[in-house]
C-alpha cells in the first residue's frame, strides 16, 4: 500500500490554528531552515483511511491470540484507557506547583503501595520507562550499595544465567560490570554447583527471572539467593515473569534485594507496538536511597534514568487495573495463567514435545529439534504458518538454551475454547509437517505480505522514503 | 471484584482435572511452602468498573487543570489536533507487541517507517531509529554511540535542560566514563570555554537548541569547534522549532536527538514522551534501537520489517552498547499522525506563532517596572525574565486559571505556544502588573 | 565445503596463508556456511595491534554476530575494505575474501591442517 508521503499533494491541510493575534515575529536569517521539510500535506479524510488502512494489517491482542511467550499478551481492558485520558490527569504539567498535583501524586503513592505489596519490597520508583530501562536502574542500585561501602573497586562481576534474556548482558555491560555467564542445570533451573564456582570477593550480583524462561519456577530460590549474599552480592529479580505468581509468592520473600516489573505484561496496559511501557523498580530499604530521581523536582545528586516521572500515564493503567483485581483478583489472575498455559501444553503434548516435560508455570517451551530433523520443518516454518490460521506465533528460537524452541505463553485472559483450538491447530500443524513441508517453508500464504527479505533489508538498508 | 478471567469454576476444575490435578496449589508445588502465601495480598479488595472508575476520576479531580499554561522547562502545551487523539486509540494499533512477526504487522512496521522518514525530514539526517524513551534518554543514548576505546569523555552544555545533564551523567556513571559540563555565559554555551574543553579524549559534545534558557545556541561555530577537535557533536533539538530552524545536518550535526512531546503527546504528567535520534549514514550502524527497513517479499512487493538487528541486545548480549529492546511505538505513530495533520506549512505555523506569542509576552512583561530580560540573545518560545514577587505572582495567576513560569536560578522562565491568545496575554500580564504595583 | 591444503586453519574457523613475513587471514568455507547470509562486517584498522586468540572485529548475520579471533599476533598492515561494500562475498568466496594482513608475527595459535581441520568441522557438526 501507498505511504502516507506517497498521498501528499501540495496545498492540501487540515485547518486546525486561527491567525496568529499578535504581532508575527521572523527568525533571523542565519537561524532559518533553507527547505521546508517534506512532511506530507493530506486531508484529513484521507489522513484517517491511511491509518485506518495500516491498522488492518495489525494483529493486537484484543484482536485474536497472541501467545507471545515472555511477553504477557494479555487482554488490555479499556478502562484502564480511559482513566488515563482523563483530562485531570492528561493536561497536568510535569513542572505544575506540588499543591496542584494531588491526584497524580496519590496516583503514583497508591501504586507505589500496590507494587510495594505485590513485590514484597519496601521502596518502589516509576521513572524507568520500560523493562529493560528497568534492569538499568536495578543494577545501578547495586553499583551505587557497593560504591557507597567502598567496595566499588572489587566488585566487578554481575552473574547471569545462560537461560536470561539478552538484555540481562547488555545491561550489566551499561553499568560497567563484567558478565560472568553461567550454565543452566539440565532442568533449565540455576546450576548451584556452576554458582557457587564463580561467587566469590569481586561478585557484585545477580540477576535472575523466577520462574525462569523455560517456565519452571527454580525450587532451590532461598539457597541461590543465600548463596549470593553470603559472598556479599545482591539479588536482582527481573519481573518478565511476574504474572506467574504474583498474590501467589513475593521476590522479596524469595531473597531479591531489588526487581523490575514490566507493567505492560503483568499489569495489562497495551504494549502499543513496542511502546511505551513502564519499568516500575522496587528495592529492600537498604537500597531506598538509591533510587533515580529528577533534577528539575528536587533530585539532588541522585541518579536520574529519564526526564521527570517516568510514564506516568502507564502507571495509571496498572493502577486501574490493580484496583479493579484487588486481593483477589490478582492470585486469581497469576493462578489461571498457569493453568492455562498447562492446559494448553497438556492438550499439545504426543505431537509437539515440550523441552521440559513436567507442570510449567505461565509459560512452556516446544523442543522442535527432532521434528526438525524428520521433517525440515524448523520452528519458523511453524511460526509462519501458524500466522494463516489468524492466531500470532509464539516466541522462537527463545530461550537459547532450547535449539527449535517455540515459548508458549496464553495468559490467563483467553477462554478454553481458545486454548482447545489453539492445540488443534498446533496438532494439525505438526501433522502437516510430515505431508507437505514445502507448503509450510513457503508460508505464510494468506497475510498482507510472503515472509520479508530481510537479508536485504539488513545489507542494502533503506530506512526511509525518498521521493522517486 | 473485577477480573479479566472468562472461565468459570466449573471450567476451570475441569481444566485441572485435564492436566491430572486437583488443586491450584499443585501447580505451584515448585515454590518452597513457606513463601507460599496463603493470606491475601495487603492490597484492598477488587472493585466493579463503575466503582474504580468513579475512585480514580475522584483522584484526578483532586489535581488543578490550567487553562492556560506558560510553562515549559520541556514539557510543552501545544494544540492537539482531534484526530491525533484517535487513529493511536485503535484496538490493534494499541495493543500489539514489537513487531518481531512482519507478516503481522506490516501496519506498524510501516507506521514506524513514516515516522523515521518524517525525523529524517525535520533534522536533515539520513537515518533514524524507531526512537527511545524520552529527549533525555535520547542524549544518554547518543553519548554512549559516539564513545570508542580511545575517546571516552562526554562534554555536555550546562545550558541543557538539567533532567537531561543529569540523565546523561547517570548513563556515564553506568559506564564509568566522564562527564564535563560546558559553563554557560550570558544563558548560551560558552565557546571559547568548551574550545579549552575539547582534548583529545572528548568523544562527543551535546548542547541543546534552543536551549533550557529558551534562547538559540550558535550551533554552526560549535559544531565547527567540536569537529576540529576531531570529536562528534551531537545536538538536542526541539522538533517544533525545527518546523522554521536551521537543521542540526545544516548545523554540521553528527547525532540529532530531542524530546517529541511537543509533536502531538499530552502533557500527562511527565510521560509517555518520546525520545528521537537521527544520525548520518556514516554512524548508522552506531545507532542504538530498534530500526525499520524496507525490503521486498516472498512475492516481490515492497515490505518492511526490522533491519540491523545485529547491533542490538538479543543478540550481542554483553557485547551490545545498549539494553533497549522496545521504542515507543505507539508514540511514534502519534508523532506520525501529528506531523501528517499540521503538514509543512502548519508545522511552521506552531512554531511562529509560539515564537510570536513569546515575544509578545515578554515584551509585554518587560514595560512593568521591576521586570527585565535575563538574558539578550535571541530566544524561541521560552525566555527568563528577572521580576520580584515570584510567589505572589505565580499565586494570583493560578487563581486566574494561569499556570505561569517557573521559577529558576535567577529568575522565571516562562513559555508561550499557539494555544495561547492575546486576550490570555493581556490578561496575564495585567495580573503580574497589578501585583507587582502592590 | 571446501578445505583449501595450502592454507592453515584455526579451531576458530579463521584460515590463515603465511607469504613470507605475511599472514593473511579470512573465515573458513564452514564459518560462512554456519554463519548464513553475511551482511555486515566490523573491520579494524590499519596499523592496529591484534593478539593471538582475540577479536579483531566480527561478521553479522541478520540474526547472529561472531567475532573475528585473530590466530596469529602482529600488526595489521592491510584490511579488506571492499567487504565494508560487499560482505556478501565472505559467502561466495571465503577463500578469496581476505579479511586482513598481518605482519610482524610474534605467536600464533594452534593451527591444523586441512584434513585436521575438516576433522574437526566434522565433529562440530
Amino acid at each position: 500500500m501507498k505511504l502516507i508521503f506517497e498521498r501528499s499533494v501540495p496545498g492540501r491541510h487540515l485547518d486546525l490554528l486561527p491567525a496568529c493575534d499578535v504581532e508575527l515575529i521572523e527568525l533571523p536569517a542565519a537561524l532559518k531552515r533553507e527547505v521546508a521539510p517534506a512532511l506530507p500535506e493530506v486531508s484529513e479524510s484521507e489522513l484517517s483511511r491511511h491509518y485506518t488502512e495500516l491498522n488492518k494489517q495489525v494483529h493486537g491482542v484484543n484482536s485474536g491470540f497472541y501467545p507471545l511467550g515472555s511477553c504477557t499478551m494479555k487482554y488490555n481492558p479499556r478502562i484502564d484507557e480511559e482513566m488515563a485520558a482523563l483530562p485531570g490527569f492528561a493536561n497536568i504539567h510535569p513542572l505544575a506547583p506540588a499543591h496542584t498535583t494531588l491526584g497524580c501524586q496519590e496516583a503514583l503513592e497508591t501504586t507505589k503501595k500496590y507494587m510495594c505489596e505485590i513485590f514484597g519490597m519496601d521502596d518502589c520508583t516509576f521513572q524507568p520507562a520500560a523493562g529493560a530501562h528497568g534492569e538499568f536502574t536495578g543494577v545501578l542500585l547495586i553499583k551505587q550499595y557497593h560504591d557507597a561501602r567502598g567496595e566499588g573497586q572489587q566488585r566487578t562481576k554481575i552473574i547471569v544465567p545462560d537461560s536470561a534474556h539478552g538484555t540481562n548482558p547488555a545491561t550489566a555491560n551499561m553499568c560497567g560490570y563484567q558478565v560472568v555467564n553461567i550454565a543452566s542445570a539440565p532442568d533449565g533451573c540455576v546450576d548451584l554447583e556452576a554458582l557457587k564456582a564463580v561467587l566469590g570477593p569481586d561478585t557484585a550480583g545477580l540477576m535472575l527471572t523466577n520462574p525462569n524462561t523455560v517456565g519452571i519456577f527454580d525450587e532451590n530460590i532461598l539457597e541461590i539467593t543465600r548463596l549470593v549474599h553470603e559472598v556479599g552480592g545482591l539479588c536482582y529479580y527481573d519481573g518478565a515473569n511476574l504474572n506467574a505468581v504474583m498474590g501467589v509468592v513475593r521476590p522479596g520473600d524469595m531473597g531479591f534485594d531489588c526487581i523490575h516489573s514490566n507493567l505492560h505484561k503483568t499489569f495489562a496496559t497495551p504494549h502499543g507496538g513496542g511502546g511505551p511501557g513502564a519499568g516500575a523498580v522496587g528495592c529492600k530499604a537498604h537500597l531506598a536511597a538509591y533510587l533515580p530521581k529528577s533534577a528539575l523536582l528536587g533530585g539532588g545528586d541522585s541518579i536520574q534514568v529519564r526526564s521527570f516521572n517516568g510514564n506516568f500515564g502507564v502507571v495509571l493503567k496498572a493502577m486501574t487495573y490493580v484496583m479493579t483485581l484487588g486481593q483477589e483478583g490478582i492470585p486469581e489472575a497469576a493462578k489461571n495463567a498457569v493453568l492455562n498455559a498447562n492446559y494448553l501444553q497438556a492438550k499439545i503434548k504426543g505431537t509437539f514435545e515440550p523441552a521440559f516435560d513436567r507442570i510449567c508455570m505461565h509459560e512452556f517451551v516446544l523442543d522442535l529439534s527432532k521434528y526438525k530433523k524428520e521433517t525440515g520443518v524448523s520452528a519458523l516454518d511453524v511460526a509462519k504458518t501458524l500466522i494463516d490460521h489468524g492466531m500470532h506465533p509464539p516466541t522462537i528460537y527463545f530461550p537459547l538454551i532450547v535449539h527449535e524452541a517455540l515459548m508458549l505463553e496464553p495468559t490467563e485472559t483467553e477462554t478454553r475454547e481458545t486454548l482447545d483450538w489453539a492445540a488443534e491447530v498446533y496438532r494439525n500443524l505438526y501433522e502437516l509437517g510430515f505431508k507437505d513441508p514445502e507448503y509450510m517453508h513457503n508460508a505464510p500464504h494468506s497475510a498482507y505480505i510472503g515472509r520479508p527479505d530481510d537479508v536485504r533489508a539488513t545489507r542494502t538498508p533503506v530506512v526511509r522514503w525518498t521521493k522517486a | 471484584m473485577g477480573s479479566y478471567v472468562p472461565s468459570t469454576q466449573a471450567e476451570r476444575l475441569e481444566m485441572l482435572k485435564a492436566i491430572g490435578l486437583n488443586d491450584y496449589k499443585d501447580l505451584y508445588r515448585d515454590v518452597p511452602a513457606e513463601m507460599y502465601l496463603d493470606a491475601p495480598l495487603n492490597i484492598p479488595q477488587g472493585m466493579s468498573e463503575m466503582e474504580v472508575a468513579n475512585a480514580v476520576s475522584a483522584m484526578a479531580a483532586k489535581n488543578k487543570v490550567f487553562s492556560t499554561i506558560l510553562r515549559g522547562a520541556g514539557a510543552y502545551d501545544h494544540y492537539i489536533p482531534s484526530i491525533v487523539k484517535y487513529i493511536p486509540a485503535k484496538e490493534e494499533f494499541l495493543t500489539a507487541y514489537t513487531p518481531y512477526q512482519a507478516e503481522m504487522s506490516q501496519g506498524i512496521l510501516q507506521s514506524i517507517f513514516e515516522y523515521q522518514t518524517m525525523i529524517c525530514e525535520l533534522t536533515g539526517m539520513d537515518v533514524s531509529n524507531a526512537s527511545v524513551y524520552d529527549g533525555a534518554t535520547a542524549a544518554a543514548e547518543a553519548a554512549a554511540m559516539c564513545r570508542d576505546r580511545k575517546r571516552r569523555v562526554t562534554l555536555i552544555s550546562a545550558a541543557a535542560n538539567p533532567d537531561t545533564i543529569s540523565t546523561v551523567r547517570t548513563y556515564c556513571y553506568g559506564t564509568n566514563d566522564e562527564l564535563r559540563v560546558i559553563p554557560a555565559k550570558d544563558g548560551k554555551t560558552d565557546l571559547e570555554a568548551l574550545k579549552e574543553m575539547l582534548t583529545p579524549d572528548v568523544a562527543s559534545v551535546y548542547i541543546q537548541q534552543p536551549n533550557f534558557n529558551g534562547l538559540f545556541e550558535d550551533a554552526e561555530a560549535i559544531g565547527e569547534a567540536v569537529h576540529a577537535a576531531g570529536a562528534m557533536y551531537v545536538m538536542g533539538c526541539n522538533p517544533t522549532a525545527l518546523g522554521i530552524m536551521k537543521t542540526p545536518k545544516d548545523c554540521g550535526a553528527d547525532v540529532a536527538v530531542g524530546e517529541a512531546q511537543s509533536l502531538g503527546m499530552p502533557l500527562s504528567y511527565g510521560g509517555p514522551y518520546l525520545g528521537f535520534m537521527a544520525t548520518t549514514t556514516k554512524h548508522m550502524r552506531k545507532l542504538p534501537g530498534r530500526i525499520i527497513g524496507e525490503t521486498v517479499d516472498s512475492k516481490g512487493d515492497r515490505a518492511y520489517c526490522l533491519a540491523l538487528q545485529a547491533r542490538e541486545q538479543h543478540i550481542r548480549r554483553e557485547k551490545a552498547s545498549s539494553n533497549i529492546c522496545s521504542n515507543e511505538a505507539l508514540c511514534a505513530l502519534i508523532v506520525g499522525v501529528y506531523c501528517s495533520a499540521v503538514g509543512p506549512d502548519g508545522l511552521a505555523s506552531v512554531a511562529t506563532q509560539s515564537m510570536s506569542k513569546a515575544h509578545y509576552l515578554a515584551k509585554e512583561l518587560c514595560k512593568i517596572p521591576g521586570i527585565s530580560m535575563k538574558y539578550t540573545g535571541e530566544f524561541f518560545h521560552e525566555f527568563v525574565v528577572e521580576m520580584p514577587k515570584v510567589d505572589e505572582v505565580l499565586k494570583a495567576l493560578e487563581e486566574a486559571g494561569i499556570l505561569g513560569g517557573l521559577p529558576v536560578d535567577g529568575g522565571v522562565l516562562w513559555c508561550a505556544t499557539e494555544k495561547a491568545s492575546k486576550a490570555v496575554l493581556d490578561k496575564t500580564v495585567a495580573i503580574v502588573k497589578e501585583v507587582c504595583a502592590k | 565445503m571446501n578445505f583449501p591444503a595450502e592454507l592453515k586453519y584455526s579451531k576458530d574457523h579463521e584460515w590463515v596463508k603465511f607469504e613470507g613475513d605475511t599472514a593473511i587471514i579470512g573465515i573458513s568455507d564452514f564459518a560462512q556456511d554456519a554463519l548464513g547470509d553475511v551482511v555486515f562486517v566490523n573491520l579494524p584498522g590499519e596499523g592496529d595491534e591484534v593478539n593471538a586468540g582475540e577479536a579483531f572485529g566480527d561478521v553479522e548475520s541478520v540474526k547472529a554476530v561472531s567475532d573475528l579471533v585473530s590466530p596469529v599476533s602482529g600488526t595489521i598492515v592491510a584490511v579488506n575494505e571492499e567487504l565494508a561494500d560487499a560482505p556478501e562475498t565472505l559467502n561466495s568466496d571465503p577463500y578469496g575474501a581476505w579479511i586482513i594482513k598481518v605482519e610482524g608475527v610474534t605467536a600464533q595459535e594452534e593451527l591444523l591442517d586441512a584434513a585436521a581441520y575438516e576433522a574437526f568441522c566434522a565433529e562440530e557438526a
